[in-house]
């Protein structure tokens, strides 16, 4: 039996009558990879914050490392990393010294934590930028500052809300290869994300949020196979016929789906799909043919799209 | 896990924030009771020839504005600490939410800034000492080491309930309101610069009843050795319930303001 690191029953949470987080169920077990995706205000943070350990729930039942946040909190957060969505960097203070400061809060000793955040430094690849000031670094720089930070007391489960938010995409794709490494070295990893790809390269298992509530579960894979057709044909048209057009087409898809400025039509035989399209005579201004990602299970499960 | 290891892991963060300023601090605590002990000691005090039974035992004006002058400081100095750096640690950088997501508890990150707070008053209260020794503002050297001593639980009695209303505040707008109608009365009305005597009684008796002046009086007793136990003890008793409710109070809000 693997080690459960999270297990969460029925778990809510209200800002006074507002629920933000209304009954979910989460177990993730040790050397997993989990995530959550969800647009905006679906309740990724504040659930986040709950397994941190540093808000408390509202309903249901929570165990993290097999203890109560509640009554453990401290243990509890002595074994986390955790990468906020917002940065809480000591701007005044230098880079490495927001490192050192920090180590501390865990009590690791003075020689260790140098050590550490020598090493850190080298992961975060902020080195030379060392002594000078957290105020003067960039957004990207902050940020992978801040994760670093959370790697300071080698921890056994690691909650990353939204890592790469602000990072350019070579930053991105660095990070990502850090963070599959930890994987590997057996490091829980929960991470909450816009980006469908982060999703799909980061994840094992996924669950899709919606308003509070987890709409699906699942592989990335197994999430696309249940939700979604193989493929898409998106197809632009001139502003304003989508609507129209989407009735025309309905019978070349399994589904058609309209956005302001596309349509998607999901079939497990794309090809077929657009040389049809063609024979109709219809005209595109763009045409192409892609598998199916999480960003169109996402867009089926909840009718919106996943970065708004 | 008790609190005392986990209050003291925040120990290296302030040292660290301490190195950063403490340049600017020294000069200014250095500067500030020179300007204030040549305005107001020797060319304001040059006109006042008051008769020493009217400046509460002191034997020049100079001696009797010095010690208002040191609890003045040391009152608006904790104002400084408690204020801005808590707006700023909640809301603007979120360093207290770094911190709470480590094995730190809130009381841990609330006490440790207010011993930061105490030690930024105790240092400035040092040197402030320290400059007024040859004007002969103390009346002997234990009195000099008392009037320091004092500053600790005159600080802590402001920064506590500062901090603690700090801890509520969702922005910077309700500091100017203590600074201009709570600090700023203290200050002109506490007895730092006349004997509460010259105020219309009625005055009088609300100005005895400002901790500033339990910390005026307390200070200026030490310093010119006209100490007297009953009322030392009253002004120590009751700056004592400032600095402890404050502390209680200050952690109850930040664990409202931070935990939800
Ligand atoms: N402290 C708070 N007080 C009141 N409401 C809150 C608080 N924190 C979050 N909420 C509300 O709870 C809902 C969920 O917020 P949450 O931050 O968990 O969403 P999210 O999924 O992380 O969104 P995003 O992708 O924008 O970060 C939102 O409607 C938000 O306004
Ligand atoms: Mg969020």
């Amino acid at each position: 039996m693997p080690e459960v690191m999270i297990s969460a029953r029925e778990l809510r949470k209200s800002f006074g009558d507002f629920e933000a987080v209304r009954g979910i169920d989460v177990e993730v077990v040790r050397g997993e990879s989990f995530g959550f995706l969800g647009p905006n205000g679906a309740g990724k943070s504040s659930t986040m914050r709950m397994v941190a350990a540093v808000s408390p729930i509202s309903g249901g039942e929570l165990r993290i490392l097999g203890r109560d946040p509640a009554t453990d909190g401290s243990r509890i957060r002595a074994r986390l990393g955790v990468c906020p969505q917002e940065d809480s960097l000591d701007p005044e203070l230098s880079v490495r010294d927001n490192l050192i400061v920090y180590g501390r809060y865990f009590g690791m000793t003075r020689p260790a934590v140098r050590a550490r955040a020598d090493e850190l430094l080298d992961f975060a690849q902020l080195t030379d930028k060392a002594n000078a000031r957290v105020e003067d670094l960039s957004g990207g720089m902050k940020r992978r500052l801040t994760i670093a930070r959370s790697l300071i007391n080698e921890p056994d489960l690691l909650l990353l809300d939204e890592p790469t938010t602000g990072l350019d995409p070579q930053a991105r794709h660095v990070l990502w290869d850090k963070l599959f490494r930890l994987k590997q070295q057996g490091v829980t990893l929960v991470l909450t994300t816009h980006y469908m790809d982060e999703a799909e390269q980061l994840c094992d298992r996924l669950v899709v949020m919606d308003k509070g509530r987890i709409v699906a579960e699942g592989s990335p894979a197994a999430l696309i196979r249940a939700h979604s057709t193989r493929e898409v044909v998106e197809l632009r048209f001139g502003v304003g016929e989508h609507e129209a057009l989407a009735d025309a087409l309905a019978d070349l898809a399994d589904r058609v789906e309209v956005l302001p400025d596309r349509l998607l039509l999901y079939t497990d035989d794309g090809e077929a799909a657009s040389v049809a399209v063609h024979d109709r005579g219809l005209q595109p201004v763009g045409m192409l043919t892609r598998r199916s990602t999480l960003e169109d299970v996402f867009l089926r499960l909840t009718g919106r799209s996943l970065v708004d | 896990m008790t609190s005392l290891p986990l209050t003291a892991r925040l120990f290296d963060y302030w040292v660290t924030v301490y190195r950063r300023t403490w340049r600017g601090t020294v000069i200014n605590s250095f500067l500030t009771p020179l300007l204030y002990v040549v305005a107001m000691g020797v060319l304001l005090g040059g006109f006042v020839k008051a008769d020493p039974s009217h400046l509460e035992g002191a034997g020049s004006y100079l001696q009797f504005v010095v010690p208002g002058l040191l609890a003045g400081q040391s009152m608006q100095l904790a104002f400084g600490e408690t204020t801005y750096p808590v707006m700023g640690a909640v809301k603007w950088h979120k360093t207290y939410y770094g911190m709470l997501a480590t094995p730190l508890r809130v009381a841990d990150i609330a006490l440790a800034h207010l011993s930061f707070a105490v030690v930024r008053i105790a240092s400035s209260a040092a040197v402030f000492v320290l400059v007024m020794a040859p004007f002969g503002a103390w009346s002997s050297v234990p009195g000099a080491i008392g009037v320091f001593l004092i500053q600790l639980l005159v600080g802590l009695a402001f920064a506590a309930p500062v901090y603690a209303y700090a801890a509520t505040l969702k922005d910077e707008g309700g500091f100017t309101v203590i600074f201009r109608l709570l600090m700023m009365p203290l200050f002109l009305f506490s007895g730092a610069f006349f004997p509460l005597g010259n105020l219309p009684p009625v005055l009088e008796w609300v100005a005895r009843l400002t901790p500033l002046w339990q910390g005026v009086d307390l200070t200026r007793m030490c310093a010119l050795g006209t100490w007297s136990w009953p009322a030392a003890l009253a002004h120590v008793v009751y700056l004592g319930v400032c600095a402890v409710g404050g502390t209680w109070l200050g952690i109850r809000a930040l664990e409202r303001r931070l935990v939800r």
